[in-house]
């Protein structure tokens, strides 16, 4: 994503080259265009970019890809981390 | 008012067999963009239950998802209606959705066609083929710009009540004049956050949008000072102001990260566990100085 860059080092997707078929779902997938094949496997071409929205591991079919899905929000994990301690009772209607 | 478009099986136009499937949210203004886009065309379109969320939100979600695509493919009878067996999803849309699953079960692929519905028109005249750019994802200043009016009523809650009690405690002890000053200040580091952060963000140094959130924050600061009289300032009330003002401005800012679409969740959970003490302890120091300015 031109112009925007969020902390790197963080994102908990992973690949596995081994079980990847190089069907290249996940390239068309990905709205970060964190992949690319290369030789018929997909590489990680750009790992800070991944927002761990999860559409790749949801499409993967070699089941070669893992990420700790979920949304960037710092008021939904708020809201989860009161909720988790039972600090509130938050029904928070939020994406 | 409701927001929700019956989830079924739509004609565009005059469709026939082989006409193209499109697939959405009922989200009215999903449906109305995408109804909007294909105006000329004939065309299928497969409205999935999603309770009024947007794509994105609802694949998050997984109410748009592999379970209830399968489940409206069925119901609608569309195996029968078309003679092809292809599926055109919005790229948003592929987190919650597992394509071979729903090849699997139902015999149609899953295409992800583009991420702006303004691009279908393109991607079927290009053959149904997606370009690059159809694929990037952006955040334009007009995109960030018509976030921002949300951003604000969002905040509105929590700052009438904060502003109530600023005025309230200021009144009391340093004049009426001192609470109106503590309410702008307030509502200004609160726009900081809400407004200038999210508008200035690609050219605001830094990656963190906490640390982002202070550096308006602190030209609010700046701002104050040079227009409101901060020479004659005690050295306490301009720590007090450049300490808890700013927090106020990151607070907002971090809370922008939910807007966009471009940071993870362990990214933030990682620069909220920096963020949230560094504000306490600031907050906290701030405090100390007006408490301290007050008894001195």
């Amino acid at each position: 994503m031109k112009g925007f860059n969020y902390l790197s080092n963080v994102a908990t997707l992973k690949i596995s080259a081994s079980q990847c078929t190089g069907c290249g779902k996940c390239v068309e997938v990905c709205p970060h265009q964190v992949f690319a094949l290369e030789d018929k496997k997909a590489k990680l071409i750009n790992f800070d970019a991944c927002m761990e929205c999860g559409a790749c591991a949801k499409n993967c079919p070699a089941a070669a890809l893992y990420v700790d899905a979920g949304v960037g929000c710092a008021a939904g994990l708020l809201v989860e981390w009161l909720r988790d301690r039972r600090l509130v009772g938050i029904n928070e209607k939020c994406c | 008012m409701n927001y929700m478009v019956p989830p079924g099986l739509y004609a565009i136009g005059n469709p026939g067999a082989e006409s193209p499937v499109l697939v959405t949210a009922n989200y009215k203004m999903s449906y109305d963009i995408v109804r909007g886009v294909l105006g000329g065309r004939n065309c299928w379109l497969l409205v999935l239950e999603t309770y009024g969320i947007n794509v994105w939100c609802a694949a998050g979600k997984g109410t748009f998802g592999t379970a209830e695509l399968i489940g409206r493919i069925n119901a609608s009878g569309l195996a029968e209606i078309v003679s092809h067996r292809r599926l055109n999803l919005p790229i948003l849309g592929a987190p919650g959705v597992a394509a071979h699953e729903v090849k699997r079960h139902t015999g149609f692929n899953v295409q992800y066609a583009a991420i702006r519905a303004g691009d279908i028109p393109g991607y079927l005249d290009n053959g149904m083929s997606t370009t690059s750019a159809m694929r990037e994802i952006t955040f334009t200043t007009r995109e960030r710009l018509v976030l921002i009016p949300a951003e604000i009523v969002n905040a509105l809650k929590p700052t009438i009540l904060i502003t109530i009690v600023l005025y309230v405690l200021l009144a009391a002890f340093q004049g009426y004049a001192a609470g109106f000053k503590a309410v702008y200040s307030y509502l200004g580091a609160m726009l900081m956050g809400t407004a200038a952060a999210p508008l200035l963000l690609p050219w605001l140094p830094g990656r963190s949008f906490a640390f982002k959130g202070v550096l308006t924050g602190l030209i609010w600061c700046l701002i104050l000072y040079a227009l409101a009289g901060g020479d004659n300032w005690s050295l306490l009330t301009t720590i007090a102001v450049f300490l808890t003002l700013p927090v106020v401005s990151s607070f907002y800012a971090l809370n922008f990260t939910g807007c966009t679409p471009f940071t993870s969740r362990s990214g933030v959970k990682k620069e909220m566990r920096i963020a949230l003490p560094a504000m306490g302890c600031a907050l906290a120091l701030g405090f100390i100085a007006a408490a301290l300015e007050k008894i001195l």
